[in-house]
C-alpha cells in the first residue's frame, strides 16, 4: 500500500471510530461570557467556544443549517457563526439597536430583530445585510417569531404587555393584543393555527388565534409546594408532531409538559436553576434547556420526558439551536 | 414622545371598550424641599429627582396606549420652597384627580385632606413615614413608596440569614432619623436581633470640601464611636447625610454599616440591574441624561400603576380605577421579577426590596425561609393584623 492510500484508510477508520461524526451540534449562548457554545449532541462533549460581540442572547440557525445569527445587544449587531467554520465569519450592523431576539423565515431571506432599547422590530434581508424596514411596536419588544407559511410575524413588548402581529408581505401592523404581564417568548404551533406568548410576571401563556387574533386560552401553572409567583414562563417549543408544548418556567426550575389539542399540562420537569430557552434536537428526540443560574443545559429525553443529563457550558446561558448532523 | 395639546381630566362615561378613546391627565405635585448635598464628591447634585421618572412612565404609558386609543399627559407642579401648596394642589386638581406626590408628610397630608381631593387617588412616591400607612393613614393615598418598616425589615431579614444579630444602632437627630430608627429597632425585635445600643450623633456637616476635612473625621469618628458593646454590624439612622458616609474605615471598632449608609434597603439603586433591569437604567439614561434615583423609579412605578390600571380595566374614571388598584386583578411589574400590589389594610405597595452596596447588588428580601400564608413581600413592613390603619369601607 502506498503512503496516500494508508492515510486514506487511517483517515477513514478515524471517522467511523468517532461518535461525534454523527453528531448534531448544539449551541448556546452565553450572555454574561460573550461566547456562543458547542456541543456534540452525543458525547456531550464540547467542541467549541466561540468568541462573539457583547452580550449574547437570542440565536436562530438558518434554515439551510449553515449560519447561526446571534444577536449582540451590547454591540448593537447581529453576528453571524460559520456552523462548520465554527467561527464569527461577517456581522449585521445594520440590526437596530440593543437587539435582544429575532427569526429568520422558512424561506431564509428575512430576518426580524427586536429591538430592545428603541420599541422597534428591525426587518433585514439576509443577504444584502441591509435593513428593509423598522417597525414601530410597544416598549422592550422580545419574542419574535414568523409563521409556519412566512405569511405572519410576531413581536412581543415586555412592558407594553402586547402581542404585535405584522403583515410580512406589507410589513404592517396587523393587531396588537394585550396579553399578561411582561411577556416574553412568541411561537407559532406547527401548524401556524396558533401562537402562545408567555407572560414571565403574569405567570400565564396566552393561546392565540392567527386568524381572528383572540386569545383563546390562557395556561396557568402550578406546582404544588412551589410559590405561584416562581411560575415564570418563558421559552416555549412544540414537539416535531406538533402534539406537544415545552414551556420553561424560569425561577420554579422547572418545564411544563403541555397537551396542544386539550391544553392540559401534563407534567412538570424539574432541570437546573432558571430554564430560559429552549430547543429541540433535528430528529424531535431530545430537548435541550438552558439554565441561566446553574450555567448548563439540561438534556430531556421526549419519549420518556426524563432530564437525562446536565452540560456545563459558559456563564448566563440564554439561547439554544441545534445543528443536525446530516446537514 | 408627542402629547396631546389638550386632555381632560378622564373622559366620561368611559367606557371598558378599549377603543373607545380615553384621555388620562396624571398630576404631578412636588416641592421645592431643601435637601442636604451628598457628603460624596461622587455622588451627583440632582434636582429633577422624581419628575424625570414620572415623564418616563408616562412615555410607557403612552407607547401602550397608542394600541388602545389611550393617551396620557403629564402635568407638573413644583411648589416652590416658600410656596402655597394648597393653592397649587387645589388648581393641579382641577384638572385631574390622579396625582402623584412628591411631598413630605406634612404636605402631602395638607393635601389628601382637601375636600376637592376626597375622591382622588394620590399615589405617595416620596415619604416613607410610617405613620402615613398607620395612624395618618387616608382612603386616598397609595403609597410605591417603601415604608421605613419595610426597609428596616429587609436589612434584618438579611441579618438574621447572615447571623448577624447584635447591632450597633447610631442614628442622627431629625425626625425621619428617628423614624427609621423606631423602624429598625422593631424590625430587631420582629426578626430576632439585639439592639446593644442606640447612640446619638450630632455631627456638625461641613466638612464636605474643607482642605484638612478628611483629618478632623479620621479623628472624630473613632471618638464617636468608642467603647461600644459587642456587636456585628453597625446601623446607622442618617437620612440627612450628615455622619453616615464617614462611618466605614473609620469606627473605633472594624464592623460593617448597613442602613442610610453602607448596606442600604431601597426601592431602586443605579447598581440594579436584576429581572431586566438594566433596560429601565438605560432608557432612563437615554432620556434624562443622567441615573436613575429611587426617587425616578418610584414616580415612574406610580405612573405606571395608573396606565396599568387604565390598560387593563380599559376604564378612566376614579372610581372604576380606585376599585381596581385595590382589586385582586391588579399587579404592576416593576423590574423586581415578580407581580407587585397593594395592600387593602393601608394601601402599601407589597414589593421586594433590593439590598445594595454602593457599586453592586448584595441581596434582595424578602429573603428565603421568611414565610407568610399569603405574599411573601408582606413579611417586610406592617401586616393587616398589627395595622394602625383604620379605613373606612
Amino acid at each position: 500500500m502506498n503512503k496516500a492510500a494508508t492515510r486514506a484508510l487511517c483517515a477513514t477508520l478515524m471517522l467511523s471510530a468517532a461518535p461525534s461524526a454523527f453528531a448534531d451540534k448544539i449551541f448556546v449562548s452565553n450572555e454574561r461570557d460573550n461566547t456562543v457554545t458547542v456541543v456534540n449532541s452525543e458525547t456531550l462533549e464540547i467542541i467549541k467556544s466561540i468568541p462573539t460581540g457583547k452580550r449574547p442572547r437570542g440565536i436562530v440557525i438558518t434554515p439551510d443549517y449553515k449560519e447561526l445569527i446571534v444577536c449582540v445587544g451590547d454591540d448593537n449587531r447581529l453576528d453571524v457563526i460559520d456552523t462548520e467554520k465554527l467561527e464569527v465569519t461577517k456581522s449585521y450592523p445594520a440590526s437596530g439597536p440593543d437587539p435582544e431576539l429575532l427569526d429568520i423565515n422558512h424561506k431564509g431571506d428575512r430576518i426580524y430583530v427586536a429591538n430592545e432599547d428603541d420599541g422597534l422590530v428591525t426587518v433585514i434581508d439576509r443577504f444584502t445585510g441591509q435593513a428593509i424596514t423598522e417597525i414601530p411596536v410597544g416598549v422592550e419588544p422580545e419574542g419574535m417569531a414568523v409563521s409556519p407559511d412566512d405569511g405572519l410575524v410576531v413581536n412581543t413588548s415586555e412592558q407594553t404587555s402586547m402581542a404585535h402581529f405584522i403583515d410580512a408581505k406589507t410589513n404592517q401592523v396587523l393587531a396588537n393584543i394585550l396579553v399578561d404581564t411582561r411577556p416574553r417568548e412568541a411561537t407559532f404551533t406547527k401548524d401556524g393555527s396558533e401562537v402562545w406568548v408567555s407572560a414571565e410576571v403574569g405567570g400565564t401563556v396566552s393561546i392565540i388565534d392567527t386568524k381572528s387574533f383572540q386569545i383563546k386560552k390562557k395556561l396557568t401553572f402550578d406546582v404544588s409546594g412551589i410559590r405561584p409567583e416562581l411560575m415564570q414562563p418563558i421559552g416555549i417549543r412544540f414537539t416535531n408532531d406538533g402534539k406537544t408544548a415545552f414551556v420553561a418556567l424560569g425561577p420554579s426550575n422547572r418545564v411544563a409538559v403541555v397537551d396542544v389539542a386539550t391544553h392540559e399540562i401534563k407534567s412538570y420537569i424539574l432541570v437546573g436553576q432558571r430554564p430560559w430557552h429552549l430547543a429541540l434536537k433535528p430528529d424531535g428526540t431530545k430537548l435541550y434547556v438552558a439554565n441561566g443560574m446553574t450555567n448548563d443545559v439540561t438534556v430531556i429525553d421526549v419519549a420518556t420526558l426524563k432530564a437525562e443529563k446536565s452540560v456545563r457550558v459558559g456563564r448566563l446561558p440564554w439561547g439554544v439551536a441545534v445543528k443536525p448532523d446530516a446537514k | 414622545m408627542c402629547l396631546l395639546p389638550f386632555v381632560l381630566a378622564f373622559a366620561a362615561g368611559a367606557s371598558s371598550n378599549p377603543a373607545i378613546p380615553l384621555q388620562v391627565e396624571i398630576g404631578y405635585l412636588g416641592r421645592d424641599y431643601p435637601e442636604p448635598l451628598p457628603i460624596s464628591l461622587v455622588e451627583p447634585v440632582i434636582t429633577d429627582q422624581g419628575v424625570q421618572g414620572a415623564r418616563l412612565g408616562v412615555s410607557d404609558n403612552l407607547a401602550t396606549g397608542r394600541f388602545l386609543n389611550q393617551s396620557y399627559h403629564l402635568d407638573e407642579q413644583i411648589t416652590p420652597k416658600d410656596g402655597d401648596i394648597v393653592a397649587d394642589a387645589k388648581a393641579l386638581l382641577q384638572s385631574t384627580r390622579l396625582l402623584l406626590a412628591d411631598l413630605e408628610p406634612e404636605d402631602l397630608l395638607r393635601l389628601a385632606d382637601l375636600p376637592e381631593a376626597r375622591d382622588a387617588v394620590i399615589i405617595n412616591v416620596r415619604t416613607s413615614d410610617d405613620d402615613l400607612r398607620g395612624v395618618n393613614c387616608r382612603r386616598n393615598v397609595f403609597h410605591v413608596a417603601p415604608s421605613w418598616a419595610m426597609r428596616a425589615d429587609a436589612l434584618a431579614q438579611y441579618m438574621a440569614w447572615k447571623r448577624w444579630n447584635t447591632w450597633f444602632l447610631l442614628r442622627g437627630a431629625t425626625k425621619e432619623d428617628i423614624h427609621y430608627a423606631n423602624a429598625m429597632k422593631r424590625a430587631a425585635k420582629k426578626f430576632g436581633s439585639t439592639i446593644a445600643e442606640e447612640r446619638t450623633i450630632t455631627f456638625d456637616p461641613g466638612n464636605r470640601r474643607s482642605e484638612t476635612g478628611h483629618q478632623q473625621i479620621q479623628a472624630q469618628i473613632p471618638m464617636l464611636t468608642q467603647s461600644p458593646p459587642p456587636h456585628d454590624i453597625v446601623f446607622a439612622a442618617d437620612t440627612d447625610e450628615t455622619f453616615g458616609e464617614y462611618l466605614l474605615w473609620r469606627t473605633s471598632v472594624p464592623k460593617p454599616v448597613a442602613g442610610t449608609h453602607g448596606l442600604v434597603a431601597v426601592a431602586w439603586h443605579r447598581a440594579y440591574e436584576q429581572y431586566g433591569g438594566v433596560q429601565l437604567q438605560n432608557r432612563f439614561l437615554a432620556m434624562a441624561k443622567r441615573q436613575m434615583t429611587e426617587r425616578d423609579y418610584m414616580a415612574w412605578l406610580a405612573a405606571r400603576v395608573f396606565g396599568e390600571a387604565v390598560t387593563r380595566s380599559g376604564k378612566a374614571d376614579i372610581s372604576s380605577l380606585r376599585a381596581y388598584l385595590l382589586s385582586k386583578d391588579f399587579q404592576v411589574a416593576g423590574f423586581k421579577g415578580q407581580g407587585m400590589s397593594f395592600r387593602s389594610w393601608d394601601r402599601q405597595l407589597r414589593q421586594p426590596i433590593i439590598l445594595t452596596g454602593p457599586r453592586s447588588l448584595v441581596s434582595m428580601s424578602p429573603q428565603e425561609g421568611f414565610l407568610h400564608q399569603k405574599h411573601l413581600t408582606d413579611t417586610l413592613g406592617i401586616d393587616a393584623p398589627e395595622t394602625a390603619c383604620k379605613l373606612p369601607g
